[in-house]
């Protein structure tokens, strides 16, 4: 029964029955022959190049944090915020949902992500099982439409140029980190691979 | 030509580690001890609750305003579409598309496109399920950028509050907004896409009969 299952597959998103075809050059991808959908890629180092990328990511996320996003020259005076300072302001306007859904999407989703990828990958990399791997890759399947680093990258872009009609407007350190952030989580995004993931799991040494 | 689906040969695709496994009920995937299901749980339900959800939380959406400003001169309220206006107005007609793209077009596009969806499945006129599958696609990866105007509000906010000049403050506007954008993303993840090709199998199978 299992022999007959490993050498199938189901298309996630129509659930057509595909047999498995090994895929021999790097960069190559299966395809649902129905829908399109994609079912597999050959893996490429996918790996130790997603954890290249994941620190990477980490210390543009922590970069991005630390500094502030943009400043302001009105009439001489010298204002300029953080995505903290942008919460606890929302968060004293009486709109805690917005302020924690704005921490939540810009820094706490990405920050777990990352730090559950570099938590699984490092041992992975080193041919060992990580403790808590199926845990953390459900959380991982949770969250992972949360981040939305890319969107607030352009929501940047327009309150920058809104605020240029009226006053000299200096962008911060952290917008340059997030717009490198929202390219490296970009190619991380293309370069992780699931399938990858779990074949070395089931292969490492428990 | 006859397509088998993974659920007709009793077949589950494990939603977590992507493995495939014999489905009886209450069984657990092989690999990774996940609970297997054919389709996502009450996937219909979940997803009618979610968008009607949205549908009542649209409207207060756009009429409330999303940001007052006020300076020594004047007071102003600004909604969605004002403030696409003003940007148009300000002649950043780049600008003024893409905001009109993230928070009118992509908002309405998702509601409306995921009831066609569900009429669709429940429904015996199904149609072609191949744009059907590609249109929920689209709602899947397009769907977060109408968080846009939630992070131009929070940014507008946190830079302009603390001297006597000019003032923005957050309007109710921009929760029920954001409150939109979270639900019609749930609705879209608890959409299940297998449920297309379900249905139109299904139909298909009945004409067939019918014929006979």
């Amino acid at each position: 029964m299992t022999d007959e299952v490993a050498h199938l597959t189901a298309c996630p998103e129509c659930d057509l029955l595909v047999q498995i075809v090994p895929l021999s050059h790097p960069g190559d991808v299966a395809d649902c022959p129905r829908c399109d959908a994609v079912l597999y890629r050959a893996d490429h180092n996918s790996i130790e190049r997603s954890l290249a990328l994941v620190c990477a990511a980490l210390i543009l996320l922590v970069l991005a944090n630390s500094f502030p996003i943009m400043g302001l020259n009105l009439q001489g005076q010298q204002l300029e915020t953080t995505v903290f300072g942008a919460a606890r302001q929302l968060w004293r306007e009486d709109m805690p949902v917005v302020a924690g859904l704005l921490l939540l999407t810009t820094v706490f989703v990405p920050l777990i992500e990352l730090f559950a990828l570099a938590w699984i990958l490092a041992p992975l990399n080193a041919g060992r099982r990580p403790p808590g791997f199926v845990f953390l890759f459900k959380a991982l399947r949770l969250v992972h439409p949360w981040a939305m680093v890319e969107v607030f990258v352009l929501g940047v872009l327009v309150a920058l140029v809104k605020l240029s009609h009226t006053a000299e407007v200096l962008l911060g350190a952290a917008s340059g980190c997030f717009a490198l952030l929202m390219l490296v989580l970009a190619a991380l995004s293309s370069v992780l691979n699931h399938r990858a993931l779990w074949q070395s799991w089931q292969a490492a040494q428990p | 030509m006859k397509l088998p689906s993974a659920a007709s040969r009793s077949y589950a695709l494990c939603e977590v580690c992507g493995e495939l496994g014999r489905y009886t009920k209450g069984s657990r995937c092989m690999c990774c001890g996940t609970p297997l299901h054919l389709r996502k749980t009450r996937s219909l339900e979940r997803t009618w609750a979610f968008l009607i959800a949205a549908y009542v939380l649209y409207i207060p959406a756009n009429m409330l305003p999303i940001m007052n400003t006020s300076s020594l001169f004047e007071a102003q309220q600004d909604t969605i579409l004002s403030g696409i206006i003003f940007l148009w107005g300000e002649g950043s007609w780049g600008l003024a598309t893409v905001v009109f793209i993230a928070s009118i077009c992509v908002p309405l596009l998702k509601l409306f496109s995921l009831t066609l969806l569900l009429i669709g499945v429940q429904g015996r006129k199904a149609g072609e399920p191949l744009p059907r599958a590609k249109l929920y696609r689209l709602l899947e990866i397009v769907g977060r950028w109408s968080m846009l105007d939630v992070y131009v509000v929070a940014i507008l906010v946190a830079l302009v509050h603390m001297q006597a000049l000019a003032l923005v403050t957050p309007g109710p506007g921009v929760l029920a907004f954001a409150v939109v954008v979270v639900l019609s993303m749930l609705a879209t993840m608890s959409f299940d896409p297998r449920l297309i090709w379900d249905s139109a199998v299904t139909v298909e199978e009945d004409e067939s009969r019918e014929q006979n």
